[in-house]
């Protein structure tokens, strides 16, 4: 089922937590909220499942409005980041819960809800722990009761607050693959809140990048990695590297460096910044005059399949991360204290200053 | 029991000397002054002591009007802890501050102030006269009087559970589709039910062993009002040692299993519900 | 084994509304019920006390509260706190100390032991003393052949009143300074400071408002137990009456008024507590919890 938000605002006291959203979901997609804590990702779910309401805006399910709908009558599956189990119920009695809390003629009879219960806990693989405690049970068995839960109401929409957030690195990963696959399986049109990017961007269809109550960019994950609409999108999304100059009639110099922005040929003499990611930079030893950057190379990690390189610009003094892969590295054969040139293959120049650099790293 | 593991930190000795020291003598000691009195009584002297009348009918008056007001102060201490922990309004801050007044206002004013309040022309008494209601001098006041004791006892084991109840238990049912109504019956109320049954049985405990505010309002009639402590108090004053000895090692054993009980049921529910 | 709630709590969380609150009507109607069983049983009593007491006008209340028996009670309840209370505060620390900071075998008898007057009647805790120190009891013949009284005498109510009291402070100060952990003291000892300079300068200050709350509630209790100093008392008029002891007296003469004024001092002794009590609770969220932990 769809979900259509609009104009979403919403304060608590004097924070605003969303000034102004509106999305559109298509049914069946599975969406990430992506951004920092207190970017107002939560309260949007949270309101999209109705446990909060706005101050302004709709939400629309299915194209109807469901603004005014209580949560009780909303069918949204909904796992809380710290999975909210009831510590005082077994494994079966929690997932059987929205079962049993039906009105009586609604309500399945008791073999029904034996059966359905079973049925969910096998599809989280759980099945033979159904006797137990919540306290019983490891940090990803218990969301995956949290998620078989939500799913024995057969929800119009599942909504995941931080789904993996208090797991260790291991199983988030396991999790999140598998929460793919369940969803293609299941086909129920998912929202997935996390702080994680690589989370995002490897879970979901389309990834909604959130940032003071805003939404920054909406694309699919390649879109928003490869090509980010803004300098926060750059940053909060992997590794970055600034490049400050000065913008003229679409070309942005650097240094020695011209470097083309055809996107700000009506710029005159302004000040620009180039982004660059570290794979999107060229290392050499001895570049054609004017086309690079000399830097220093300061340390040299091997991590995996390939090498980053940290550097340290001559002219400058600024940082510079550069990432190769272990072939072109062995071919420049460079070592820590020399001289190098870089250049970015790739880049984006954004006119306003850069926000205060904030660390972000992969 | 002195064998400390090593600590770089001195003076176990002197205050581990002093604790134990200090407890022997004022504790210690003298409880075993009280089961050393008990032993000097036969069997059948203990027995008989234990059975009579008297000592029946006040073993029932303690027993039913402690259990009572623990009652009573298990629901109305529970939407207490509710009313303070879940909303805001004016005069919130105050109300929180009173309910320790049992615990802060000598036993004897409290009994003082209630007998003269619910006596036949006081303040709520008379209310309670038309209605054909006796509160003094009766059964039903002394429960009043053990309900005040043990008031807080409840309202403060149940309030900090509430406070520290995550909101996203209730809103998990909510989204699940249960009503307010059962939300609270089938999330809230199983979640609190072992503070409210520590509080209770705390409060029970207590009144248990009430002598100050009962002392006043019961009027300590034999056979009718009078409470256990109360006929100690009365063997006392004949100088009957044994037999006030005998009902003290009764009562003694009765609080010491409601408190062997609440250690249990506490351990039982950490266990249980210690992550989640 | 809390046989008092432990008062000392963390700051509430904020309650966020939400659009699963109860309806008004029913939130309305719990906060009147509340508000209705509160009065009944704290209100209403706590407003009688001052009524009564003031019912025969100002005058009347000064005379009953300035009667030299009256002024001896005052005199003996407070010689009793003064004594008793710096005591079981000395033993709250020292008990504290062994139990909070070193580990040994039988841990957790010793804090059932302390905890243990809470379980007793006051009754009973006055019987044991006239059962040991009596003119029939184990020790009392012997002490009386020597000229040393301590049932239906001073010695005998302080005793009663310590048994009463001890729990207060240790049962504070044990879980404040167990959740606040040693290390500060071993930081303290591996700079050089002696064990004592370590207590005064390191132990001490952190503990500060947990002992003061422990000293208020047992203070309040000491200056107010009846029961147990009941029975060991003798009510000895301008002797052996503390306070709640002479309150009770006044009240079976039929002299009412007096008893309620006698009575209302110590109300506002209870009200100053619940103040004192609130405030260190203030103090220690803002202070204590807020900034080290």
């Amino acid at each position: 089922m769809s979900i259509e938000v609009r104009d979403v605002v919403k304060r608590f006291g004097s924070f605003t937590a969303l000034r102004g959203v509106s999305l559109a979901i298509p049914s069946g997609a599975l969406v990430a909220f992506l951004g920092p804590s207190g970017s107002g990702k939560t309260t949007l779910l949270r309101i999209i499942a109705g446990l909060e309401a706005p101050d302004r805006g709709e939400v629309l399910f299915a194209g109807k409005n469901a603004t005014d709908q209580r949560v009780q009558d909303r069918r949204v599956g909904f796992v809380f980041q710290h999975y909210a189990l009831f510590r005082h119920m077994t494994v079966f009695e929690n997932v059987a819960f929205g079962l049993r809390v039906r009105p009586r003629s609604e309500r399945p009879p008791e073999a029904e809800i034996r059966r359905r219960v079973g049925e969910l806990l096998k599809l989280v693989q759980l099945e033979g722990l159904g006797g137990r405690y919540p306290a019983q049970l490891s940090g990803g068995q218990r969301q995956r009761v949290a998620l078989a839960r939500a799913l024995a109401i057969e929800p119009r929409v599942l909504l995941l607050d931080e789904p993996f957030g208090a797991l260790d690195a291991k199983v988030r990963q396991e999790l999140r693959r598998w929460l793919r696959r369940l969803h293609d399986e299941l086909e129920i049109t998912t929202v997935v809140v996390t702080h994680d990017q690589e989370e995002a961007l490897e879970v979901a269809d389309l990834v909604v990048v959130m940032n003071e109550g805003r939404i920054e960019q909406v694309g699919t994950p390649e879109e928003v990695y490869d090509r980010p609409v803004s300098p926060f999108v750059y940053h909060f999304l992997g590794s970055v590297n600034l490049f400050h100059g000065r913008l003229d009639r679409g070309v942005l110099r650097v240094g020695p460096l011209e470097l083309a922005a055809p996107e700000h040929a009506d710029a005159q003499d302004a000040p620009g910044t180039g982004y660059a990611r570290p794979h999107d930079l060229v290392v050499e030893r001895q570049p054609p005059e004017g086309t690079g950057l000399p830097a220093i190379v300061r340390n040299i990690h091997v991590v995996g399949p390939s090498v980053r390189l940290e550097l340290w610009r001559r002219d400058t003094g600024e940082p510079v991360e550069a990432e190769l892969s272990k072939d072109s590295f062995r071919e420049l054969a460079i070592r820590e204290g020399e001289l190098v040139f870089v250049r970015p293959r790739n880049l984006r120049v954004f006119r306003e200053a850069a926000p205060p650099s904030r660390a972000v790293t992969v | 029991m002195a064998t400390p593991k090593r600590s770089v930190l001195p003076g176990f000795g002197l205050t581990m000397g002093l604790t134990l020291l200090y407890l022997s003598l004022l504790v210690l000691v003298p409880l075993s002054a009280l089961f050393l009195k008990t032993a000097t009584l036969t069997w059948a002297e203990f027995w008989a002591t234990v059975t009579a009348p008297r000592v029946l009918a006040a073993c029932r008056l303690s027993f039913g009007a402690a259990l009572v007001a623990a009652l009573i102060n298990g629901a109305c201490g529970l939407l207490v802890a509710w009313v303070l922990v879940r909303y805001r309004f004016p005069g919130r801050g105050i109300l929180d501050g009173i309910v320790d007044l049992p615990f802060a206002l000598p036993t004897a004013v409290g009994g003082l102030a209630l007998t003269t309040a619910y006596a036949p022309g006081g303040w709520i008494g008379r209310y309670l006269a038309p209605l054909g209601i006796e509160a003094a001098f009766t059964p039903l006041g002394v429960t009043i009087a053990l309900t005040f004791t043990g008031l807080p006892f409840v309202v403060r084991t149940v309030q900090p559970v509430l406070q520290d109840l995550p909101p996203e238990v209730e809103e998990a049912a909510a989204t699940l589709g249960a009503s307010r109504w059962q939300t609270f019956v089938r999330v809230t109320l199983p979640t609190l039910l072992p503070a409210v049954l520590t509080g209770f049985t705390l409060a029970f405990a207590r009144a248990l062993g009430e002598y100050g505010s009962v002392v006043f309002i019961s009027g300590n009639m034999p056979m009718k009002t009078e409470i256990l402590p109360l006929l100690i108090m009365a063997k006392l004053e004949q100088f009957d040692y044994p037999g006030a000895t005998a009902l003290a090692v009764v009562m003694l054993t009765a609080s010491f299993a409601l408190l062997l009980a609440i250690n249990l049921l506490q351990g039982h529910t950490s266990r249980r519900q210690r992550e989640g | 084994m809390p046989a008092q709630p432990s008062p000392l709590r963390p700051p509430a969380a904020p309650v966020r509304p939400s659009p699963l609150g109860e309806p008004p009507l029913v939130r309305w109607a719990l906060i009147a019920g509340a508000l209705l069983f509160l009065g009944l049983f704290l209100v209403v009593p706590v407003a009688v006390v001052f009524a009564t007491a003031l019912s025969k006008g100002l005058a009347a209340y000064w005379g009953a509260i300035r009667d030299p028996e009256a002024l001896h009670a005052i005199g003996l309840t407070l010689k009793v706190a003064a004594i008793v209370v710096p005591l079981n505060a000395l033993f709250g620390l020292a008990a504290a100390w062994a139990i909070a900071r070193f580990d040994f075998r039988g841990k957790s008898l010793l804090i059932t032991l302390i905890d243990l007057p809470f379980a007793v009647s006051p009754v009973i805790s006055g019987l044991i003393f006239v059962l040991l120190f009596g003119s029939h009891g184990l020790l009392g013949p012997w002490l009386l052949s020597r000229g040393v009284k301590v049932i239906f005498a001073v010695p005998g109510i302080v005793l009663a009143t310590l048994f009463v009291t001890l729990p207060f402070v240790a049962r504070e100060l044990i879980p404040l300074m167990e959740s606040q952990g040693s290390e500060e003291e071993e930081a303290a000892a591996s700079l050089g400071a002696s064990g004592w300079q370590t207590f005064f300068r390191v132990t001490l200050p952190n503990v500060r408002w947990g002992l003061l709350y422990g000293v208020i509630l047992c203070n309040a209790r000491a200056m107010g137990e009846f029961g147990a100093v009941s029975v060991v008392s003798g009510h000895i008029r301008g002797a052996t009456n503390t306070l709640p002891l002479h309150v009770e007296i006044l009240y079976n003469e039929y002299n009412f008024t007096s008893a309620f004024a006698v009575a209302s001092l110590l109300t506002v002794l209870a009200l100053v507590t619940l103040v004192a009590k609130a405030l260190v609770e203030w103090r220690a969220q803002h202070h204590d919890l807020s900034g080290e932990r």
